[in-house]
């Protein structure tokens, strides 16, 4: 069934996706550039009989969309970098409870109130490592309109076959841009819901380490238990015993280091006999993606690898592809965050960043010349 | 067309440049049978201070979807005009209010000055509908979508109660801008 | 474990089962000898008995303290959380599931300090949930600060010289919030507790019960008191005046006393009914 093409902003598409995925909770705080998706779902969640609540802050907010979660309703919030900051608390207390949840974080410049309007690519190293303490991390990023709706559905799905935050992490540019887009059918795009519980009440373990990743129970299906921000055992009650917590702290990581292979998705484009490849996400890519067309028209053996999920980092696919190319050019807009972590997985290949923090996007020519320069 | 035709809405906050940028997207990509991106900048003013709305038109999929080498552009003050021609292409259209922009630039570009705003006010009688009336001059000038896709794009987007003061305000668009061009 | 007072004096004494109510494996607690928060955990427990609700229909959720460990002893959907956030996560839980009966237990650190923007727009909403505020005016788990209840002039680990914050009084926020419920009880008055959470837990909308409940370990250690009992009487006891009393109390006598009991009860529309009444029937009646 062909479906009409809608003309739809970034964060538009969001909320379909969210809808699409069955979202039924929002909880948010007005910041720029991501309140069309509050605005966006303040008028279509009550359409589905879903929640929507503007709270007293962003960490009211993720906090709200955890406890719609363990109510279990599908639950998003979204923000920008300033908000996300302030987020951090909640996001490491959902990844140590193991809450299912989707968090968007519309890039803007920063540090600090920054630039609101201006884009960025700051907060990538944020969305691994802003929380305290080691946790696991999922982060997706869309590079289109388009992409922005499926990636929020694939977060959602990620978050609820591993019980974990995930991070949709896109920058103002796309989302605030336009473009026709499409909105699946029903049944065009996976979606995954929460495995339901089904064992004896007086059975069940909501952190069952039998289970790789233990179904989570609802708040009032019956099964009475126990969720806490503190190391735990397997019913959920906090613990001091060492091994114990080592445990545990092991599992959440290992959950997800354990199926990178089905987290990670990566597009690649002319890589097979490529000399010079561009490694870079969101908006960038778009311009990466132009630049590496324009260098093959002139004969020049450019390729582009763009991760669609960030963390887990693509290491592997860095790693190997490191061997066979001269350099590897990564344009991000900020002073060099994925730089490091590609020059980590590097093998023998050189790492050229180019960075921009003054809330313009790196253009095609800037990539164009890096690629000429590296060849 | 395999080339991307670039076209740059510029003035200030509260004179509609976005949703023109929208409409013009929407009559390429929605209405038309082009693909077409959108996107804009904008400071922290709702209403005054500088504004853009790019629209990127192409057969091709759009990548890089700012504008680089500008097809055409609409400047509808002088700040907008001083602070965003740079990126004309040579060869390119300058569309100019004309009791806004005293002040046209030096460039090799071909430039239109009409008083856009004086227009809807005194044919019209509404400033407001200036933004539909310079997206008619556009749409006649460039000839990059069709009158009907314009048309249906406005009236998709435009309240119910003003359709009919829209749908004039396009026509004396396209009528304003084809006596400029035979001129 | 013991049982709890009759009601009327010729009832025959049934002890009440609190094992029903608790996780006997998850015992012994945490809180120090003297402390107060037992029997409020006790009251509770005999109130949430009263209304007769389901166990698998309460969910119970907590900050961090001393008293929002509470959750981890009770057997019910429980939720210990992260300082002062308690009433942002169970207004997400409340807001998804309406049904259900939500009680959060917090100190008045959690509540008043890092959590005071929850506090006053939880109220402010008017969200169907029981708050139970511990205060002892202290910040008991990281071992005797001066929190937003301690009295001018006392003393704290982080107050040496003599508290120089005011106070707040927290029924009077709550209420100045928009809570449509606001009481207060004391540890001390262990039948009277009960019979406000009761009203509390039956109440629809927000309610906050204010239980003065002191901490001997750290307030009463640095502030020379010389018991537990002693801190009892005189913090909960002698400073306090029911407030069905206070009415007949020469003014003198009222000097420098909290209130306790029902202080403010009024019907607002609650937030979660607006919702339904008002925003869900709004969206889907256009269509």
């Amino acid at each position: 069934m062909a479906q009409k093409k809608k003309l739809l902003q970034g964060n538009e598409a969001c909320v379909e996706g969210a809808l699409y995925a069955g979202c039924k909770f929002y909880a948010g705080y007005p910041i720029t550039p991501s309140t069309e998706i509050a605005e966006g779902l303040s008028v279509r969640l009550p359409k589905v009989g879903g929640k929507f609540i503007q709270m007293e802050d962003e960490i009211a907010s993720i906090a709200a969309a955890i406890g719609g979660s363990v109510a279990g309703l599908k639950s998003l919030t979204a923000t920008s970098g300033p908000g996300f900051s302030l987020k951090q608390e909640c996001l490491g207390y959902a990844c140590i409870a193991e809450i299912p949840l989707v968090i968007v974080n519309v890039m803007r410049g920063g540090p600090s109130t920054g630039y609101p309007t201006g884009p960025s690519q700051a907060d990538i190293m944020q969305a691994k490592w802003g929380t305290h303490g080691d946790h696991p991390v999922i982060a997706v990023t869309p590079s289109y309109v388009q992409e922005i709706l499926s990636e929020t559905v694939r977060a959602f799905n990620l978050a609820e076959k591993f019980r974990t935050p995930v991070i949709v992490l896109y920058d103002e540019i796309i989302g605030h841009m336009r473009e026709p887009i499409t909105i699946p059918v029903p049944g065009e795009l996976e979606v995954i819901d929460r495995e339901k519980v089904t064992c004896e009440a007086d059975e069940y373990f909501p952190y069952d380490e039998r289970y790789e990743i233990a179904p989570l129970a609802p708040f009032g299906s019956g099964y009475r238990f126990h969720v806490t921000g503190l190391n735990h055992k397997k019913d959920g009650f906090p613990t001091n015993d060492s091994k114990q917590i080592d445990a545990n702290n092991r599992r959440i990581m290992r959950k997800i280091e354990n199926h990178k292979e089905e987290i990670w998705k990566n597009e690649e484009t002319f890589l097979d006999d490529a000399e010079v490849v561009v490694f870079t996400l969101g908006s960038t890519a778009r311009s990466a993606r132009f630049a590496v067309n324009k260098a093959r028209e002139e004969g020049i053996k450019a390729g582009l690898l763009r991760p669609l999920t960030i963390w887990p980092f693509p290491d592997k696919a860095i790693t190997e592809l490191s061997k066979r190319v001269k350099a590897i050019i990564v344009p991000e807009m900020n002073l060099g965050q994925m730089t490091l972590e590609v020059e980590r997985c590097s093998k023998k290949a050189d790492v050229v960043g180019i960075h921009r923090v003054d809330g313009e996007p790196i253009t095609p020519a800037q990539i164009l010349d890096a690629i000429k320069k590296h060849k | 067309m395999s080339e991307r035709y670039e076209i740059r809405f510029s003035g200030s906050g509260g004179q509609g440049m976005i949703l023109a940028g929208i409409i013009m997207a929407e009559a390429a990509s929605i209405y038309g049978t082009k693909n077409a991106a959108q996107s804009q900048s904008y400071g922290p003013e709702s209403r005054g201070g500088a504004s853009k709305a790019e629209v990127i038109i192409s057969d091709q999929p759009i990548d890089y979807p700012k504008a680089t080498s500008i097809s055409c552009m609409l400047a509808m003050t002088q700040e907008a005009c001083d602070k965003y021609h740079g990126d004309i292409k040579d060869g390119g259209i300058l569309l100019v209010d004309a009791e806004e922009v005293k002040k046209i630039p030096d460039g090799k570009f071909r430039v239109f000055s009409f008083p856009i705003i004086g227009t809807a006010r005194d044919e019209l009688g509404k400033t407001i509908a200036a933004n539909i009336v310079s997206l008619g001059m556009i749409t006649e000038l460039t000839g990059i979508v069709t009158h009907e896709a314009i048309e249906k794009a406005v009236l998709a987007r435009v309240p119910a109660a003003f359709l009919d003061l829209n749908k004039k305000a396009l026509q004396l668009g396209f009528e304003k801008a084809k006596g400029l061009k035979n001129k | 474990m013991s049982t709890a007072a009759p009601e009327k004096k010729e009832k025959v004494v049934q002890p009440f089962d609190y094992d029903k109510y608790l996780r006997p494996n998850k015992l012994p607690h945490i809180w120090c000898p003297g402390c107060g928060h037992g029997i409020v955990l006790k009251a509770l427990l005999r109130a949430i008995d009263k209304t007769g609700l389901p166990k698998d229909n309460i969910v119970m959720v907590s900050g961090i303290g001393c008293s929002s460990r509470t959750p981890g002893y009770v057997d019910f959907n429980t939720m210990h959380t992260l300082h002062g956030r308690a009433m942002a996560f169970a207004t997400g839980i409340k807001f998804a599931r309406p049904d259900l009966k939500v009680i959060v237990v917090t100190g008045d650190g959690d509540a008043l300090a890092i959590g005071g923007n929850h506090f006053i727009h939880a109220c402010r909403r008017n969200i169907d949930m029981t708050v139970l505020v511990y205060t002892n005016a202290t910040y008991g788990m990281t071992g005797g600060q001066y929190s937003p209840t301690s009295p001018i002039g006392s003393t704290a680990t982080t107050s040496r010289y003599g508290n120089i914050e005011p106070p707040f009084d927290t029924c009077e926020m709550a209420k100045a919030s928009g809570a449509s419920f606001v009481a207060r009880g004391t540890a001390y008055h262990t039948i009277e507790l009960e019979r406000t959470i009761y009203d509390a837990l039956m109440h629809k909308g927000m309610s906050v019960v204010d239980i003065i409940d002191a901490c001997p370990t750290y307030f009463g250690r640095m502030n020379k008191y010389k018991s537990a009992t002693q801190m009892m009487e005189i913090l909960e006891k002698d400073n306090t005046v029911n407030i069905k009393q206070a009415d007949k109390l020469p003014p003198e006598k009222l000097q420098g006393k909290m209130l306790r009991g029902v202080l403010h009860k009024v019907d607002r529309p609650e937030y979660c009914d607006q919702y339904e009444e008002h925003v869900i029937k709004k969206a889907t009646s256009k269509e």
